[in-house]
């Protein structure tokens, strides 16, 4: 059996992340699982980081070099802050990681999402995948909570390189809400078995069946 | 098409061609110095007010023990302390024991020291923690240190983990190195929230707790055990060390489950001096041939 779990590999956030936006604000969601190739480092890690008031990123990617990318723009809004004397815009957030993105493309292996809220265009999601171009998402409405909560929560149950918990960030002009799903209350798919303690739990119940051998 | 972008020199940072060039030389069978890594396992958690970390003992060079009992619990500052594990020299290297300052100035807890004098204020662990990973970043993995860090600071205890690449996390409890798995394993079955400690520092108050479980400490010191007897890299003894609001402890060699089981009563003796394989001297004076009378110089 090949049980080569290369846990010297970088580590990297094989990842779901997803950001939406309704009439009124942005919703980012993520799961929480970090790897190191076949060994889970961080099972309740927080990939939606916060760069200002106003504006947040999921990472997704290397987690080293999500992290450097995050904290220097974190680092370039705050100064742009102070400078301008008022909350930087999600675009200007969105243009300083391209910028990054883009200009060290050769060394960076991150795809990020940015989610905010401005005063002068409201909710806003910028896609900066590998490359480092900048695509706009575009709008939604409905009930995006639990949408974004329902699409993380099909991803932890069929993509095996996410899982954990579901964070969320609601970003709108009232500020900002930061909820959390455990992992052992999420909406069950497809064939999915209830959460056990035990194995004896398993056995003993009448149904599903147990594996037959 | 990506012609160009292969043949775009590097704007700045390391160079790391020499890597690429070892890289290639191993596979051709040129095989380099092995260093001295430490197969290791290393842990942390967070507990009532504070935080501890242990460590064990065993240093290897490939597959002999080449220090039964060496530190892995490396100072940074009077409240934050290090585990690392990882290539040795490299782990002390970043976190670099500092009795005097000024010993090497681009050290992480040398940093930590002048920044002190400079603000007059505690180090704070996220100070620690953004120098470590700044370093390691800067090397883009090829300094393989992995560290566990923890310190009680201002803002209250905090606990991070660190990986070769520059990644960090942030958790209550943490395991690093090869036995990482192992200690992981015991501390998902038994951490909870709010671990007690007695309090190491008053005496008398020390016998009224006599009695009290050191949880904390007992659960590190399992985690450590399951590493040190399920995990090949590690073994030897457990590092312990506790950090608390105003103090900290450094229990070192906090158990000794290995300890020798023979020693020759008669005790071992060595030969005190170079033994002696030839006597036959050959002076060293230069043989000189001085010709008397000769021209005297002419131009």
């Amino acid at each position: 059996m090949d049980l080569d779990m290369n846990v010297n590999a970088p580590h990297s956030m094989g990842t779901t992340i997803i950001g939406v936006t309704y009439n009124g604000g942005v919703v980012l969601g993520a799961d929480s699982r970090t790897s190191t190739g076949m060994y889970v480092a961080n099972r309740a890690s927080d990939k939606i980081t916060q760069l200002t008031d106003n504006v947040y990123v999921c990472r997704s990617g290397s987690a080293a070099d999500s992290q450097i990318v995050s904290d220097y723009v974190r680092y370039f809004l705050h100064q742009h802050t102070i400078q301008l004397g008022q909350p930087a815009t999600v675009k200007v957030a969105a243009n300083l990681i391209r910028l990054l993105s883009y200009n060290n493309k050769n060394m960076l292996q991150t795809g990020l999402i940015v989610g905010g809220w401005d005063k002068y265009e409201g909710g806003k999601i910028y896609g900066i995948p590998l490359g480092g171009t900048l695509v706009e998402q575009p709008f939604a409405i409905g009930d995006m909570h639990q949408l974004v909560v329902k699409a993380v929560s099909l991803a932890i149950a069929r993509d095996g390189a996410s899982g954990g918990v579901v964070r969320t960030v609601v970003i709108n002009s009232d500020g900002v809400t930061r909820n959390f799903y455990p992992g052992d209350k999420l909406q069950l798919w497809h064939d999915e078995l209830e959460p056990q303690n035990s194995l004896l739990d398993i056995l003993n119940a009448p149904s599903p069946e147990p594996m037959n051998i | 098409m990506s012609k160009s972008v292969i043949e775009t020199p590097p704007k700045g940072g390391f160079s790391f061609d020499l890597c690429k060039r070892n890289e290639m030389l191993s596979k051709k069978g040129v095989n380099p110095p092995s260093f001295r890594k430490t197969g290791t396992t290393i842990v942390g958690l967070i507990f009532q007010d504070g935080v501890i970390l242990g460590a064990d003992t065993r240093a290897t060079e490939g597959p002999i023990v080449c220090d039964k009992n060496c530190e892995k619990i490396h100072y940074m500052a009077p409240n934050i302390y290090c585990c690392g594990a990882g290539t040795a020299a490299d782990t002390e290297a970043v976190t670099a024991i500092v009795i005097l300052l000024c010993l090497c100035s681009d050290m992480v807890s040398s940093q930590l020291q002048l920044h002190r004098y400079h603000t007059g204020r505690e180090s704070r662990v996220v100070t620690a923690l953004t120098l470590l990973k700044r370093h390691l970043f800067n090397y883009q993995g090829y300094v393989s240190a992995a560290l566990v860090l923890g310190g009680v600071d201002v803002t209250g205890p905090h606990l991070h983990t660190i990986y070769p690449h520059g990644s960090t996390d942030t958790l209550p409890f943490a395991t690093m190195g090869s036995g990482s798995l192992a200690a992981m394993a015991v501390f998902e079955s038994k951490y909870r929230e709010g671990l007690t400690v007695s309090s190491p520092i008053p005496f008398f108050w020390s016998l009224i707790f006599l009695f009290q479980r050191n949880e904390g400490i007992e659960l590190v010191t399992e985690a450590i055990c399951s590493g040190i007897f399920n995990d090949l890299g590690s073994g030897s003894n457990v590092d312990i060390c506790v950090i608390t609001k105003g103090g900290k402890e450094y229990l070192r060699n906090h158990l000794q489950p290995n300890p020798r089981t023979y020693t020759s009563s008669k005790g071992y003796s060595f030969p005190k001096k170079t033994e002696v394989l030839l006597t036959k001297i050959i002076p060293l004076k230069e043989k000189v041939e001085i010709i008397e009378g000769g021209d005297a110089m002419e131009e």
